[in-house]
């Protein structure tokens, strides 16, 4: 009997290997690959504009904006929350640079560091309310989503007196600070923003950690199963703010980008409404809103599709209203998809 | 099962101290008391079963151990120390690894991943996870436990429920360094994949691990045994090593004892038939 137990013979003979082919099939990004392949080819057909060069850098810099975002978001959502304030969050960060040095007249780089803090402060408050609370991720960023809404409009009027921050472009470390987030340079002809560059850098960093890294698995592991990943000794709490506190860094970063590409100024009311546009590209590229499933190429994917979709319409001609119920239809569609894949993944 | 029967044969109580060692300890949950002074000790090389009724409290006395939860009232000492796990890593920390009656896995991860979560393999510089190398030991271990999974890339939901069992226990048997907890490791396995799993038990006790084994079944408790626990309501109803018991007992014992005894004679006082029906009609009645 023992011989049985222990014996090679008892390997199971009924499971091939699965193939390179069906390994593919089965990533989390597959669906949004293929989507923005379609998509491509059905622009490149049906808009001639789609098809010159130089508007790729165009494109690529709209998938950027919302790209570097998504990033976190799709981070966050794999570990199984999301933040309704990260819109808002990019332009608080924006508004404090520019407010802080031209309030005090100091050197641009420092209101840039005070932003910084500002926003990582934000993320570990949504993080750490998050788990004080026990409250979904839904409440407490919706929270913090109308108090930082109201703060940038009515801190910006006391400051100010105006609807926008003073304009910081003349201030000391201005030139080098643009260099850093909002420059621009030629490739072949090609006109490319210095943003699209760091969310590539992004992505890749983002995605080796998700995959590679102790920290990975746990995002995993707390969006799966938050219990289950405390049962076995992964420090769930920290893990969870550290992701709303990665959220805090990209939307500092991207308040950056926002801040110095409009020479130093920023309108107090943007961002509202940016976060579902994140969010609709980490879902579009196959993370699974429940948390525990999805990609950070994914993401950037998804991201690829809102620039293309959006230029599309706008090159093709037609009437950019079209564009927001193809968004729709297309986070319809991907919600659907990923449904079918998770169901797949959990069925026994 | 001829060969598991000379596991017990060789348990005898060893002299040295508790690893473990609760005194007194309760444990509610708002106002309900699902542990009231309860007193029990974990010594190397020893497997104390806890048995007990659902609801008796056994998955809340190992998930104080486990550091899942902390205690309310009395006090628990590790190595020695008076310990209040703040989260299950303390407890991992001091060597203690547990199977958990929900076993404590994420379902859309996969089973190398799942096994070294929380203590992955890393390497290189950039503390890189050892993908390679975690995935070697998982397969090794899993293999010793007599259970194949050919692709430890599928996610564990797509397991059975015996093979994710199987999974949970291996990695707490390769994780657990002076004390081991199995909350009801046999529930879900088959004949075969039991036998072992009880072998395992067994060699852990061996190689000088203290072992808290917590099933429903007498008969494996019997098995591999050196200390019975039987916990009632909250409460241990009763404390015996296992030279002052036999099966029989133990099985009495634990079916509620004296209660199980003046049921059955109830039962036989009575027409089987009618008992169907009364039975019947009182849960009609609730
Ligand atoms: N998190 C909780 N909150 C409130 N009450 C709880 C909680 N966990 C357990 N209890 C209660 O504590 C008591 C003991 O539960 P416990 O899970 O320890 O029983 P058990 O002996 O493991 O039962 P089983 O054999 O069914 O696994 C039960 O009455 C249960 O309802
Ligand atoms: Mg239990």
């Amino acid at each position: 009997m023992a011989s049985t137990i222990t014996s090679p013979a008892s390997a199971d003979d009924r499971v091939s290997a699965r193939s390179l082919g069906a390994r593919l099939l089965s990533r989390p990004e597959i669906g949004s690959l293929v989507g923005a392949a379609v998509i491509l080819v059905f622009f490149v057909i049906a808009a001639p504009p789609f098809r010159d060069i130089n508007n790729t850098g165009t494109i690529l810099y709209q998938a950027a904006l919302i790209g570097v975002m998504a990033v976190p978001v799709s981070l966050l959502m794999i570990g199984g929350e999301f933040d309704l304030s990260a819109g808002v969050a990019v332009t608080t960060s924006g508004l404090t640079a520019g407010l802080f040095a031209y309030q005090f007249s100091l050197n641009v780089w420092l209101g840039v560091i005070v932003a910084l803090a500002l926003s990582l402060a934000i993320g570990a408050f949504n993080g750490w309310l998050l788990m004080r609370t026990g409250l979904p991720s839904f409440l407490v960023t919706l929270g913090t989503f109308f108090i930082l809404q109201g703060l940038n409009i009515a801190v910006t009027r006391l400051a100010s007196g105006a609807v926008a921050s003073n304009s910081i472009s003349d201030m000391d470390g201005f030139g080098a600070a643009k260099a850093v987030f909002a420059s621009e340079f030629k490739l072949g002809g090609v006109t490319i923003k210095i943003i699209i560059v760091w969310w590539i850098v992004f992505v890749a960093i983002a995605a080796w950690v998700l995959l590679k890294t102790q920290i990975g698995n746990w995002i995993f592991a707390v969006g799966g199963d938050a219990a289950a990943a405390r049962a076995v000794g992964v420090p769930v709490k920290k893990v969870k703010i550290g992701l709303f506190m990665a959220v805090g860094f990209f939307a500092w970063f991207t308040g950056m980008q926002l801040l110095f590409v409009q020479n130093g100024v920023v309108q107090s009311g943007e961002g509202v409404g940016k976060e579902f546009l994140y969010i609709i590209a980490a879902v579009v590229g196959g993370c699974l809103l429940t948390g525990g499933y999805g990609s950070v190429v994914g993401g950037a994917v998804g991201a690829l599709i809102f620039g293309m979709v959006q230029l599309g319409v706008v090159y093709a001609g037609w009437n950019p209203d079209w564009f927001k119920a193809f968004l729709g239809a297309m986070l319809l569609l991907a919600t659907i998809v990923n449904l079918v894949v998770k169901n797949r993944a959990e069925a026994r | 099962m001829t060969t598991t029967k000379s596991f017990a044969d060789d348990a005898t109580t060893s002299p040295n101290t508790p690893i473990v060692l609760l005194e007194d300890v309760g444990k509610s949950y708002g106002n309900i008391q699902a542990l009231r002074g309860v007193s029990l000790s974990v010594r190397q090389g020893e497997i104390t079963c806890v048995l007990g009724d659902n609801g008796a409290g056994k998955s809340t006395l190992i998930k104080i151990i486990a550091g899942l939860h902390d205690y309310t009232s009395g006090r628990m000492s590790v190595n020695g120390e008076e310990r209040h796990f703040g989260s299950p890593r303390e407890s991992l920390d001091s060597g203690i690894a547990t199977v958990y009656q929900d076993l404590a896995l994420a379902p859309l991860m996969s089973v190398w991943r799942n096994f070294f979560l929380g203590n992955e393999l890393t390497k290189g510089p950039f503390r890189q996870l050892d993908a390679a190398k975690m995935k070697r030991i998982a397969q090794e271990e899993l293999t010793k436990m007599g259970i194949s999974i050919p692709d430890l890339e599928q996610p564990v939901g797509k397991l059975s429920g015996g093979q994710r069992q199987c999974v949970a226990i291996a990695r707490a048997i390769h994780f657990g360094a002076k004390v081991l907890i199995l909350d009801e490791p046999t529930a879900a396995l088959g004949v075969n994949q039991s036998g072992v799993v009880l072998k395992y038990v067994v060699k852990a006790r061996d190689a000088g691990i203290g072992v808290i084994f917590i099933t429903h079944n007498p008969h494996h408790a019997y098995l591999v045994g050196n200390h019975f626990v039987v916990l009632k309501l909250g409460r241990v109803a009763l404390d015996t090593h296992r030279s002052e018991i036999t099966l029989e007992e133990l099985t009495t014992e634990m079916a509620g004892g004296s209660e199980l005894e003046a049921l059955s004679h109830e039962l036989r006082e009575i027409n089987p038939e009618v008992v169907v029906d009364d039975v019947q009609k009182g849960q009609e009645g609730t």
